[in-house]
Parts: C-alpha cells; sequence; structure tokens
C-alpha cells in the first residue's frame, strides 16, 4: 500500500485536482472538510502526509494545526499548510504553530507534488523544511 | 506674541505695519509721543475715546487692538504650529528641522498681518487631519473588512482551482476522457466564479472610491449639511421631511443614514414641542430646558435639542449644543461664537458634558467660562440618559447632551465662585495648572510642572 496524504479542504474543485495530481503518483488521497473535526480525523486516518488549508468551515487551520502539535501523536507528523495569505505574519503565526512547510495559493502542481513527496521523505532530494 | 498679549503691544504692532512714526501717531490722536510710548508697552491701560481714536488711525476697529484676531484662528494656528510636518521627517536635518520649527509664540502677530495665509494655514491643517484620517480609515477597513477579505479569498481559491486544473489538463500527459470532461466542467464553472467574484469585488472597491471624494466622516458630512442650515430644519415645522439628497444634500449614503436618523429624531421632538409652544416659553421663561421639558412632558436632553435646533425668529437666543456617546467621543457638534467642540480630538474634560457622564440622570446646570480676550461665559445645562433599549440582553448604551448659551443673553448674574473656566481641547488651552490637563499646551509660554 502506498503513502497516504489527508487533504483537508473545502473547495471541491481544489479537492479534485490536488487528488489528481497525487494519485497519478501513487498516493492514496482522503479528504475532510469541516475544521471542527479535522483534528479527530488524523487522528483516525493516521496519514504520512497533512494538507490543511487555513480558510476552513468552524475551525482555522491556525487552531488545527495547534492542537495537533499539542499531541505527542501528531507531534512529529509532517503538514503542509496552504494559504491565500502569504504575508509574513501569517507565515509566522504557521511556523510558531509548527508548520512543516507553508504554501501559498495558488501553487503550481509540480511545487505541491514535489513538497509532499519530501515532506514523506519518498523524494530524491533532500529533505528538509521550507518555506514556500 | 503669546495669547496674552496687551493692547499697548498691538497697537505698536499695528503701527508698525502701517509704517507711522510713534509721534506722528501721538500727534493725530492728540496725545504726547511720550505718553503712547508708555501705552504701547503696556504701561497706561487705555480705553474709551482715545482707543477709538487709535482704532481709526490705524485703522481697524477698536476691538482688535483689544481682542487681538479671532480666537477659533488662533487656536487652530496654534494646533498646526504643535502639529508641524518637518519634525516627523527623518530625511530633513536636525539643523534643518530645528530652524524651520514655526514660531508659536508669534502666532497672533501673524495672523495680524497676513490673515490670508493664517486661513490658509488652518484650512490645511484641517484639510491634513482630515486626510490622516480617511488614510487611518482605510487602512483599518483594507486590513478588517470581512467583505474584502472574504471575496479577495474567493478570487485567490478559484484562481487556484483554475490554475491547478489547467495545469493538469495541459502537462500531465494523456488524461482518462471522463476525468478530462469532468476538470472541463470544473474549469468552466471556476471561470465563472471568478467572473462574479472579481465584479463584486471591483464594484466594492469603487463604492470605497466614491466615498473617498466626500474626504471626512460621516459625521462631519451632517455636521456640514446642518451647519449650511443654521442648525434648524423649518421644514419639520410644517411637518415635512427635509430633503437628505440632490442639490446642497448629503452625498454619501453613511451621512444620509446619520442624518435621517437626526432628523427622524427631530421631527418627532418638533412635534411635541411645536415652535407655537417654544415661542411662548422662551418668551415668558427664557430658553430654559428644564421648563421646556416639563411644559412638553419630554425629557431634558430632548428640550436641550429641540432649543438648539430652532429656525430663526424674533427673540431667538442663540444656541450651542454638544453630545457625546458614553467613550466621549463627540457624536454632534453646534459651535457658538467664542464655544467652539473641537473638530478633531478630545475636548476638554472640565465641560459639564462629560461631569454629566459621572452622573447618570443627574441635571448638571453650571456657568462656564472659555478664556479669550474677552473671556467668554456661557450658561451650560447638560444631561447623560442611557438610550432606550431594544430588548433586556441589550448593552446599556448612554448618551450625554450639553445645551450651552451666552451668559450675556440670559438674566443670570453668578456668584464668581461658581464660575468653573474650561477650555476647547488641551492644546489650545491656556489655562494654567488645571487638573484635568491631559498633554501639554502649546500656547502657554512655559511648561508647566509636573508634565
Amino acid at each position: 500500500m502506498g503513502k497516504r496524504v489527508l487533504l483537508i479542504e473545502d473547495e471541491p474543485n481544489i479537492i479534485e485536482a490536488i487528488r489528481f495530481i497525487l494519485s497519478r503518483d501513487g498516493w492514496t488521497v482522503e479528504t475532510h472538510a469541516d475544521g471542527a473535526t479535522a483534528v479527530e480525523a488524523v487522528g483516525r486516518k493516521r496519514p504520512d502526509v497533512v494538507i490543511l488549508d487555513v480558510m476552513l468551515p468552524n475551525k482555522s487551520g491556525f487552531d488545527i494545526l495547534r492542537d495537533l502539535r499539542a499531541d505527542a501523536d501528531h507531534a512529529a507528523r509532517p503538514i503542509l499548510m496552504l494559504t491565500a495569505r502569504g504575508q509574513k505574519k501569517d507565515r509566522d503565526m504557521a511556523e510558531a504553530a509548527g508548520v512543516s512547510y507553508f504554501m501559498t495559493k495558488p501553487f503550481s502542481n509540480s511545487e505541491m507534488l514535489e513538497t509532499v513527496r519530501r515532506l514523506a521523505g519518498t523524494s530524491d532530494e533532500a529533505s528538509g523544511e521550507g518555506h514556500g | 506674541m503669546p495669547r496674552t498679549a496687551l493692547t499697548g503691544t498691538r497697537i505698536r504692532e499695528r503701527r508698525t505695519l502701517e509704517g507711522l512714526k510713534q509721534a506722528d501717531l501721538a500727534r493725530t490722536v492728540g496725545i504726547s509721543p511720550a505718553y503712547l510710548n508708555l501705552i504701547e508697552h503696556n504701561r497706561r491701560r487705555i480705553g474709551g475715546k482715545l482707543l477709538v481714536d487709535l482704532a481709526r488711525a490705524l485703522g481697524v476697529e477698536p476691538s482688535v487692538l483689544t481682542e487681538g484676531a479671532d480666537l477659533p484662528l488662533m487656536e487652530g494656528l496654534q494646533d498646526a504650529a504643535s502639529n508641524a510636518v518637518l519634525r516627523a521627517r527623518p530625511d530633513i536635518s536636525r539643523a534643518r528641522r530645528a530652524a524651520a520649527e514655526p514660531e508659536a509664540e508669534r502666532a497672533e502677530e501673524f495672523a495680524g498681518r497676513f490673515p490670508g495665509w493664517a486661513e490658509l494655514v488652518v484650512a490645511q491643517r484641517d484639510r491634513i487631519t482630515a486626510l490622516e484620517r480617511r488614510i487611518e480609515a482605510l487602512n483599518d477597513r483594507l486590513a478588517h473588512d470581512p467583505f474584502l477579505s472574504d471575496s479577495l479569498h474567493e478570487v485567490l481559491s478559484t484562481v487556484t482551482a483554475i490554475r491547478s486544473t489547467a495545469g493538469i489538463l495541459n502537462g500531465m500527459g494523456e488524461i482518462d476522457p471522463d476525468w478530462q470532461a469532468r476538470f472541463h466542467r470544473n474549469l468552466y464553472e471556476d471561470s465563472q466564479r471568478l467572473a462574479q467574484g472579481s465584479q463584486a469585488l471591483v464594484s466594492y472597491l469603487d463604492s470605497v472610491g466614491q466615498s473617498e471624494d466626500t474626504l471626512s466622516s460621516p459625521l462631519e458630512e451632517v455636521e456640514a449639511w446642518l451647519a449650511a442650515r443654521d442648525f434648524a430644519l423649518p421644514e419639520l415645522e410644517r411637518g415635512m421631511m427635509p430633503e437628505l439628497t440632490g442639490e446642497g444634500g448629503l452625498r454619501s449614503a453613511p451621512a444620509r443614514q446619520l442624518a435621517r436618523k437626526w432628523v427622524l429624531r427631530a421631527r418627532a421632538e418638533a412635534e411635541k414641542m411645536p415652535l407655537s409652544m417654544v415661542e411662548a416659553l422662551i418668551s415668558e421663561h427664557g430658553p430654559d430646558p428644564a421648563a421646556l421639558a416639563q411644559l412638553a412632558g419630554v425629557d431634558l436632553a430632548a428640550a436641550m435639542r429641540r432649543l438648539a435646533s430652532l429656525p430663526a425668529f424674533e427673540n431667538r437666543v442663540p444656541t450651542g449644543l454638544a453630545i457625546c456617546d458614553g467613550s466621549g467621543a463627540l457624536t454632534y457638534r453646534k459651535p457658538l461664537d467664542g464655544f467652539a467642540p473641537p473638530r478633531f480630538g478630545a475636548a476638554c474634560p472640565l465641560w459639564p458634558l462629560y461631569q454629566a457622564l459621572l452622573r447618570p440622570m443627574v441635571p448638571i446646570r453650571r456657568v462656564v467660562e472659555q478664556q479669550g480676550q474677552p473671556a467668554r461665559r456661557f450658561l451650560a445645562y447638560a444631561i447623560a440618559q442611557p438610550q432606550r433599549a431594544e430588548s433586556f440582553e441589550a448593552p446599556e448604551v448612554v448618551e450625554a447632551t450639553m445645551l450651552f448659551i451666552p451668559l450675556d443673553r440670559l438674566d443670570v448674574t453668578p456668584r464668581e465662585a461658581e464660575v468653573l473656566g474650561v477650555g476647547t481641547s488641551c492644546r489650545v488651552c491656556a489655562r494654567m495648572n488645571c487638573p484635568a490637563r491631559r498633554e501639554p499646551s502649546m500656547v502657554l509660554e512655559e511648561p508647566e510642572e509636573g508634565l
């Protein structure tokens, strides 16, 4: 069984595009659209990589990230944060909350694919934190 | 020259400006040059015929020599001096900044010699302050406006979906026909969303641009509209509503909204206190809000507002009105000569208006004295009342109202100990050792201890 990604996003057409890109690369992509139950979904599915949107219904991506990092089970889980807000203060907030990678919308498909691979340790390139 | 400049100094200044020799002026008014010299150095008090003769010889009204320049203009100049533009510019050398520091102590001399330039400085100060406030409001709006934030987020999300989908169709090789059809449909849907989102954003930004041309807050727009009507709405006396739009009307929608609220309240008050009733009451009791409130069965604040919004009639006494909310922010300003609520920033905390806020529902009646030459006294009535609650859960909202009337138009003789000295705002107030001072004065020559 290939590696698994949990995509926490509420825009159907973005979900469809990311699912297609990653599935073609051999990933199993599961999705979740509600912020309020996102932490629980990560605990249940235990994905290799989480892609987390910031603007979600009922709970912000920043709050979800903080809750995940507060749990020892998810303290080291790779989390890629997606946001339309790319200002320094947003990056700083994400870093302070423990994000693995911060990517601004709109992103390129190759950038998304490479980042997910790198975060899961399946990339040819050296792994490490970056700031998209 | 400080605001406390004396008559003699003004005579000397005026004479110098006219290019007259002391001896020539003395001869014209029939006194010796030595005596004129004593007057000019404020060692002899003058008045009566000699003052009138000197004023005539110098081509000015006697009041120009005794009272100096117009008080609001002086306050405006002092305020402009305290906000000197060069002081805030790091690109200008310290030496040049120091050399360019305005000579605040010579403001009255400047206003006297160059009244047009002085008016221009004050008008530009007002405009700069209004523009700064506008920029602050727009910054705030860009940072916190939920509609703008949501709209931009919607546009970026849609662009993200389009970019990603287009990238799949264009650069990921052979795609299953079903997926291809699905992505084409998604692209079409997203392009529709993007078009709608962009149009909404453009309409919104256009509306921001339109409101910019007023360059003032809705409150200032309403005040200017009321001021142009002498703060009276004669249509209400005939049971009609004033026209808020059209020529001479209010340009921005928020200002019209504010004005409508004010007019509706004024209409209800005009119905309860018809002009004939108010005229009769003023003839008998003078402009007494307590007597009017009792006669009409209304609250004191309503009676004050009514007395301050009467159309012109024979016995009408000049009235000023200031209203503030629970935070102390002025929400209505009807100025009087010698008592002008500040256009920007906070007012004098000693005003009975603010004392009333401390004691809601307790009516306050106080003679206040505004500094100036001469000092002017006013009878001020104030009360703070809770606004009508919409529900039991609604927060308590308080409004304080102050009516002020020139004392010389009333039959009131206060004891000196009862007169409360007040100002306009700390920065342009010369009252020494004021317990309520919150910032140093620009018009005091020596800084006060402890500030």
